[in-house]
């Protein structure tokens, strides 16, 4: 099967790669663009460690076929930080040892990311369903819970 | 909560400071299994069977090997022929090859039968397709009782081993049985008996990260393995037996791992990369996709018990009897002895007798699984406990306090323990908030109590010190939930140097001696204490070399806060060399100032929790809700205490999902039917809430700072916790695991 060349943006970046049609979006970060911070857990959808944003919305990259990309906004957890300055989610994450093996933390700081973008001030009920769709096996989600309100919270005191 | 008498002596240790290896994992910059490629590599992939039990009759490996994007093709007679086939665990080597790759039968659905290297994923998932295998499907069993029945398939005979009685079907492959006293007479002292059979699925250990690993080995015989693994030395070991090579020959490099739980203690794709490698010549990197984690990689095992206890008004347990058999797959290794040990391990018994089974059925290997075989039995015991106090009109906490195990109890399982620390949570238990809140309509509580070994297991570390006065420690233990953090405090405490000027990393199998894998509970206990004790060898070092600088002995020199000073006032008067002033001159006098340890510790310390839950029921669907959770849990010694109550918490959430969702559904044709994330449900953010935990320090005395470990006992307690709590809200008790909506409201049902 032939080929496509797809050209898209990764988190402000242009980029270009050749793929073949049946792979994912996630298939094409990972061995194209040597992004493999987003992580392959399941491959239908279901555990969000390959979560990311195409023109700002939560995607499985898993579910999403490389050749959509084309002239996409693509985001992924090696975009969240801004150089060498942490963004407040991923200081929290480490604060509140939010993360024991670390596998599912790319997809949790994308999807918590974009829910901040989208609500600033969410309940705790709302913060675990917000991130249902991300499973963690670790930590039974407590801490991740704590850093994402308690980064809230702190982004709210700054702005 | 801190009994541990010592805490003020510590400076680092019991602090709270960010992990070393943070950034790398908020970033995307960690490198997990799946995260590696190498110049020519090539991708593999492996056929598997669709039957739960057939014959191997013939496979035709020509069509795939003739396709151009095809560079090799393994099967069975590519792995070594030299492993032998010997009875239970004794030929785990074979037991282990046997499982990567079928030889005469495929034994459950998903058994590897062949694999390919192409140069492409997707040629590779492609070529699979050109196998053709030939089978003759046999009848099969999945089901632990059936599994035993005189008319059960035999999966392979002569797997049993000598502590099997005679007349027991050849599934029966491990037998074991221990206690004291006389529990026909002390059942005839209670005044109430009740006896009672339970029943648990297998679940999966569920890590987030599938198995996946990248070999390179050449026709010299030497090999190199990039693999997410708990422990590269096992893997090192176990593939170079399977490829009939030399141990040392093959460098096993262990990635970070997302999560492991006990099912990434042994080895499934690698040897396959490693053979297939040998044949193109070129690397070859295999990743498992999510499904064939769940057909092919170690879930625990299920379990049919059947318990009865003896008990007076007063609450005082007269006897205890439990016959535990363990279904762990198609081959030998399902803890039934564990189980058996475990499950009346908390309490101060006269009269106990336990009987454990191991028996195969065409399932996959199970592979050990948090505190293995330990938390169905607790679920079993835990229930009629609960049973009797209800019935008693007793306490649950007060019953379990009347009983409970203390220093100097005689186990269940044979040995006198040491200073534990059960009393200590159950009286936390007592105290807590949580006992005494009031519930609503509609909820119940649970507790219940868990036990756990611990391990020591063979152990090195290397810690080497550099001029600028910083220190570098190698230890062999993969890093699964923070434990580089728990090294580093540890080295800083002995060194005296601050907590940042500590690297530690996990080494290869190729730069530090034999390590034990990552399990047990044993990382913070055994590679800590080999990390104190390669850090103190490091500081009689420094101590000499300032003996030797001011001219005194060196027993007249001590180590103080991160300085040698003179022992006393008659060593002589001199002013404290800090560490970083005695490295920065030590190629000059004497060369480079390391320390090592290579042992293994024995002092591991067994392990006690109590957990508290509050459940609530919808009796018009079946759901249950945790509405509260409590983790109480003696942890020896809290060396990072907040990744202490990340165990703590990831073991009762691993448990709430074993309790209310997650089981192994098989069909009539034996095969797997929940294989996806979607079908296998494993908690969800929304479905749990926070976890409280309570850290109790009783100093573990084979410690030297008194640590026994904290990842395993957290899965003891929850499911007979939350299946007390859900018997309770319910009115009726649930005698078989997953509690899921169906079969609460078939119990609802049936009790009117």
């Amino acid at each position: 099967m032939s080929k496509l060349h797809v050209s898209t943006t990764v988190n402000g970046d242009t980029v270009e790669y050749l793929c073949d049609p049946r792979e994912t979006l996630l298939d094409c970060l990972r061995d194209k663009l040597n992004l493999t911070g987003a992580k392959e857990g399941c491959g239908t959808g279901d555990c969000g460690a390959c979560s990311v944003t195409v023109d700002g919305r939560l995607v499985c990259s898993c579910l999403m076929l490389g050749v959509e990309a084309e002239g996409k906004q693509i985001e992924t957890v090696e975009g969240i930080a801004d150089g060498d300055i942490l963004h407040p989610l991923q200081k929290k994450m480490i604060e509140y040892a939010a993360l024991q093996c670390g596998i599912c933390t790319p997809g949790v700081l994308v999807a918590a990311k974009s829910l901040l973008e989208k609500n600033p001030n969410p309940t705790e009920e709302e913060t675990r369903y917000w991130l249902a769709g991300n499973l963690c096996r670790c930590t039974g989600y407590d801490k991740i819970i704590r850093a994402v309100m308690d980064t809230a919270a702190e982004m709210r005191e700054a702005s | 909560m801190a009994l541990d008498d010592r805490k003020s002596d510590f400076t680092f240790v019991g602090t709270r400071p960010n992990r070393p290896d943070g950034l790398d994992k908020v970033t995307g910059r960690a490198k997990f299994g799946a995260d590696i490629s190498a110049p020519g590599m090539l991708h593999g992939a492996i056929l598997r069977s669709p039957h739960a039990h057939a014959r191997i009759v013939k496979i035709d490996t020509s069509k795939a090997e003739a396709h151009k994007d095809v560079k090799a093709v393994v099967t069975r007679a590519d792995f070594s022929d030299k492993v032998e086939f010997k009875p239970g665990l004794s030929g785990e080597f074979w037991n282990v090859l046997e499982n990567v790759m079928a030889s005469d039968k495929a034994l459950y659905d998903g058994h590897a039968v062949a694999a390919v290297a192409a140069t492409s994923a997707l040629a590779a998932r492609d070529a699979l397709k050109l196998i053709e295998v030939e089978y003759e499907v046999l009848p099969h069993v999945t089901d632990v009782d059936k599994a035993m029945a005189p008319d059960a398939p035999i999966i392979r005979e002569g797997a049993a081993d000598y502590s099997v009685p005679e007349g027991m079907h050849p599934n029966v492959v491990r037998y074991h049985e221990s206690g004291h006293g006389d529990v026909d007479a002390g059942f005839a002292e209670a005044d109430l008996v009740i006896e009672d059979s339970f029943a648990t699925e297998a679940t999966h250990q569920g890590y987030i990260e599938p198995h996946a690993c990248m070999g390179s080995l050449g026709s010299d015989g030497k090999g190199e393995l990039w693999c997410t693994t708990q422990g590269h030395w096992i893997a090192q070991k176990t593939c170079a037996a399977l490829l009939g090579i030399e141990t040392s020959q093959l460098r096993v490099t262990a990635s970070e791992i997302g999560g492991g739980f006990g099912g990434k203690t042994t080895v499934f794709i690698e040897p396959v990369a490693l053979a297939l490698s040998r044949k193109a010549n070129r690397p070859v990197k295999i990743v498992m996709s999510r499904s064939e984690v769940f057909r092919a990689t170690g879930p625990t095992a299920s379990a049919s018990m059947d318990i009865k206890i003896g008990m007076k008004k007063d609450g005082t347990i007269t006897a205890a009897q439990g016959i535990f058999r363990l279904q762990g797959g198609a081959f030998p290794g399902a803890p039934g002895d564990m189980t058996a040990m475990c499950a009346f391990a908390p309490y101060n018994l006269t009269n106990v007798r336990q009987v454990g089974y191991d028996v195969m059925s065409n399932r996959p290997k199970q592979a050990a699984y948090r505190a293995p075989g330990a938390p169905m039995g607790a679920f079993a015991v835990e229930s009629v406990l609960d049973e009797l106090c209800n019935q008693l009109g007793l306490d649950p906490v007060d019953v379990r306090l009347k009983n409970a195990a203390h220093e100097g109890t005689k186990a269940s399982y044979g040995p006198t323990y040491e200073r534990i620390g059960l009393v200590e949570t159950l009286e936390a238990a007592k105290a807590h908030p949580h006992y005494s809140a009031p519930l609503k309509p509609g909820q119940g509580r649970g507790i219940s109590c868990g036990f756990w070994f611990n391990h020591g297991g063979e152990t090195s570390v290397s810690l080497a010190l550099s001029e600028d006065g910083s220190a570098q420690v190698m230890v062999g233990t993969p890093d699964i939930g923070g434990s580089r953090a728990s090294m580093a405090l540890m080295a800083a405490e002995v060194l005296g140097i601050p907590y940042e000027n500590i690297r530690v990393t996990v080494a290869d199998t190729a730069t530090l001696g034999y390590n034990d894998v990552s399990h047990g509970s044993r990382v913070t206990y055994a590679s800590g204490l080999a990390t104190i004790k390669a850090a103190r060898h490091a500081v009689e070092q420094l101590c000499a070399r300032a003996a030797a600088s001011w001219g005194i002995p060196a027993d007249a020199v001590k180590w103080e806060n991160g300085c040698a000073v003179p022992s006393g006032p008659n060593a002589g008067d001199f002013d404290p060399r800090p560490l970083a002033d005695i490295t920065a001159h030590m190629g000059a006098t004497g060369g480079p100032i390391s320390g090592h340890f290579e042992a293994t510790p024995e002092g591991a310390g067994v392990s006690f929790g109590t957990h508290i839950v509050d459940a609530e029921v919808d009796p018009e669907t079946g759901k249950t809700s945790i509405t509260r959770y409590t983790v109480i849990q003696d942890a020896g010694k809290a060396i990072h205490p907040t990744y202490v109550e990340g165990q703590y918490q990831g073991g009762a959430a691993q448990g709430i999902g074993w309790a209310l969702n997650e089981e192994y559904i098989y069909g009539d044709d034996g095969r797997l039917q929940n294989s996806i994330f979607l079908d296998y449900r494993i908690p969800v953010a929304s479905d749990l809430p926070m976890i409280d935990t309570v850290i109790v320090e009783v100093p573990n005395p084979g410690h030297p700072f008194g640590v026994r470990g904290v990842g395993e006992t957290g899965i003891v307690p929850p499911l007979a916790a939350i299946a007390n709590a859900v018997s309770n809200a319910a009115g009726v008790r649930m005698k078989q695991l997953p509690m899921s909506p169906p079969r609460i409201l078939a119990a609802l049902k049936d009790n009117g």
